[in-house]
């Protein structure tokens, strides 16, 4: 255990928050902890309003912790920004840049030269099958397009964690299942250090490596489930009956949760 | 596809025109309206043929001063969007001046530079981008701080540095505002310039303006009205072209957006 918390990309330690509202602090996560280790896919899981979000911002250096220290490859990072590559709920993508200028505007950003991340941004938009449209805006994409430039967009970031937000949330059930699969084929073949955040138990089940699942706000960690299916991982690994248990397992834990939550 | 519809729109208003000008021709003709009261549009016509030289003259010199001020105005007016939009501190210390500036009429107001300035054209440009800034100035600032938020949040997430925010998001989301604020500058600017040479100029459309109606010369009145219509026009539909130009992502939600802003 000690050897693997050594090469942890990501480190987030008893880190609390609270926003005030209606001149009331409420408490958002509450000395929350856990980590992505170099190279793994580890997913969040919780009710509504938990505080998944809110730990993105706290991680990508939008907000600082009331407390608690967030690391990255051992350093603390706390209130900077810069140091992740982020994929948001919505594609997000600029419209009025072109569907490459969208990606290699992202990566000069994060420090790659303008020369370099205009090639990349056309060798991989070839590669992935979207060649054709790299220099349409965005508006002539559809949903599922858009879904995949947004992911590449962080993929080439060359930055040490990717945080990925309910990436496909907005997305019809089939074209879901599609960018899953599309996502895990060009993650195992990467291999970067990912922290997502899902609603959906099998999208869960299907990537992970690791899976956290939060209680209600102010969050904590209510189990931490590793995922036993080899990889690269088959597309019916949910005909699995280890795959129905474990969606049991956190089916109850959300639902426990939410019990507990009325009680009070 | 679009030259199918568009003489198909434009026939309406076009026939709505064409029937006002026989039917006040008509007038004229009929109960012999005296010409200096007002003249048939004929006679309107034949004195702009016959004065076209000069007309043409006094149009292009009050086109040059209406393009300087107009230039002048729209630069201020950029500069001090972005001068409020990146010091908060600026636009609260400055906005009730600039209001108050707003708020004086140009008749009041011209007289004024004049005696300040002298007869030279430094007064009337003043008064051209007193008038021309505002419109710019006000709706561009407004567009900068519209940016789309989930945007906004992404640039920050992935730490970009204010001047990325600016050149990425904030200016090219400020455009459909900033050409609103335009196409008004560029009719302000023609009325404006007006005004300013009907203060004190000896060339112009404004000069040619007063001296047919100090005359009574009703036509001379009128094609110099006709000069200046035609002038707001144009630089209404200049102003309308470069928009097109310049924003051509998102056609099929411009429209609606647009919308939204008029409501
Ligand atoms: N800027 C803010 N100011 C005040 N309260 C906030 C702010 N942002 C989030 N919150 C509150 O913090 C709590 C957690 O919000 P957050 O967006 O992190 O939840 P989430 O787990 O991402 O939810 P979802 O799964 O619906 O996206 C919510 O109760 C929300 O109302
Ligand atoms: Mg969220």
């Amino acid at each position: 255990m000690s050897e693997s918390e050594r090469s942890a990309k990501l480190e987030v330690s008893g880190v609390s928050m609270s926003y005030v509202r209606d001149r009331r602090r409420r408490l958002v996560l509450d000395r929350l902890s856990l980590n992505v280790m170099a190279g793994e896919f580890v997913t969040l899981i919780g009710p509504s309003g938990s505080g998944k979000s809110t730990l993105f911002r706290l991680i990508g250096g939008v907000e600082r912790p009331d407390e608690g220290s967030i690391r990255i490859s051992g350093r603390e990072i706390a209130g900077e920004r810069g140091h992740i590559s982020y994929m948001p709920q919505q594609a997000s993508l600029f419209p009025w840049m072109s569907v490459a200028g969208n990606i290699s505007s992202a990566l000069t950003t994060a420090g790659v030269g303008a020369k370099e991340a205009a090639a990349l941004a056309s060798q991989w938009l070839e590669r992935i099958g979207l060649g054709d449209v790299a220099k349409e805006y965005p508006h002539v994409l559809s949903g599922g397009m858009q879904q995949r430039v947004s992911f590449l967009r962080a993929l080439l970031m060359p930055r040490d964690v990717m945080c990925l937000d309910e990436p496909f949330a907005a997305l019809d059930a089939l074209t879901r299942a599609e960018m899953q699969a599309w996502l895990l084929g060009l993650w195992e073949a990467e291999r970067r250090s990912v922290l997502f955040v899902t609603h959906s138990i099998e999208e869960a089940l299907t990537l992970s490596d690791r899976i956290y699942v939060l209680s209600r706000a102010p969050a904590r960690v209510l189990r931490e489930i590793r995922i036993p299916f080899p990889r690269p991982r088959r597309a019916d690994v949910w005909k699995e009956p280890e795959f129905v248990r474990l969606k049991e397992e956190v089916l109850e834990l959300l639902q426990k949760g939410a019990e507990a939550d009325h009680a009070l | 596809m679009d030259n199918n519809i568009w003489p198909r729109r434009a026939l309406l208003p076009v026939l709505t025109l064409v029937g006002f000008v026989l039917l006040w021709q008509a007038c004229c003709a009929l109960f012999k309206v005296d010409p200096w009261i007002l003249p048939a549009p004929s006679s309107i016509a034949r004195n702009m043929w016959e004065d076209a030289p000069r007309l043409s003259g006094q149009l292009w010199f009050t086109l040059r001063l209406a393009l300087k001020g107009l230039g002048l105005g729209i630069a201020f007016g950029v500069a001090a969007a972005l001068l409020f939009h990146l010091i908060p501190g600026v636009r609260a210390a400055l906005s009730p001046l600039i209001i108050i500036t707003q708020n004086i009429p140009l008749i009041a107001l011209g007289p004024l530079l004049i005696v300040w300035f002298g007869f030279g054209i430094l007064p009337k440009l003043i008064l051209l981008v007193l008038v021309c800034f505002f419109p710019v100035a006000w709706s561009m600032l407004a567009g900068l701080g519209q940016a789309e938020p989930h945007l906004r949040e992404y640039l920050s997430m992935i730490g970009a540095t204010r001047w990325e925010v600016l050149r990425r998001l904030e200016l090219p989301a400020s455009l459909p505002s900033f050409f609103t604020g335009l196409k008004m500058t560029a009719t302000y600017s023609v009325t404006a310039v007006i005004v300013a040479e009907w203060l004190g100029a000896s060339d112009g459309i404004g000069h040619y303006l007063v001296l047919k109606s100090k005359g009574y010369d009703t036509a001379g009145v009128f094609s110099a009205i006709i000069c200046i219509v035609a002038l707001a026009l144009a630089f209404y539909g200049l102003a309308a072209l470069l928009e097109k130009l310049a924003i051509r992502w998102r056609p099929a939600r411009r429209g609606a957006a647009q919308g939204g802003r008029g409501a």
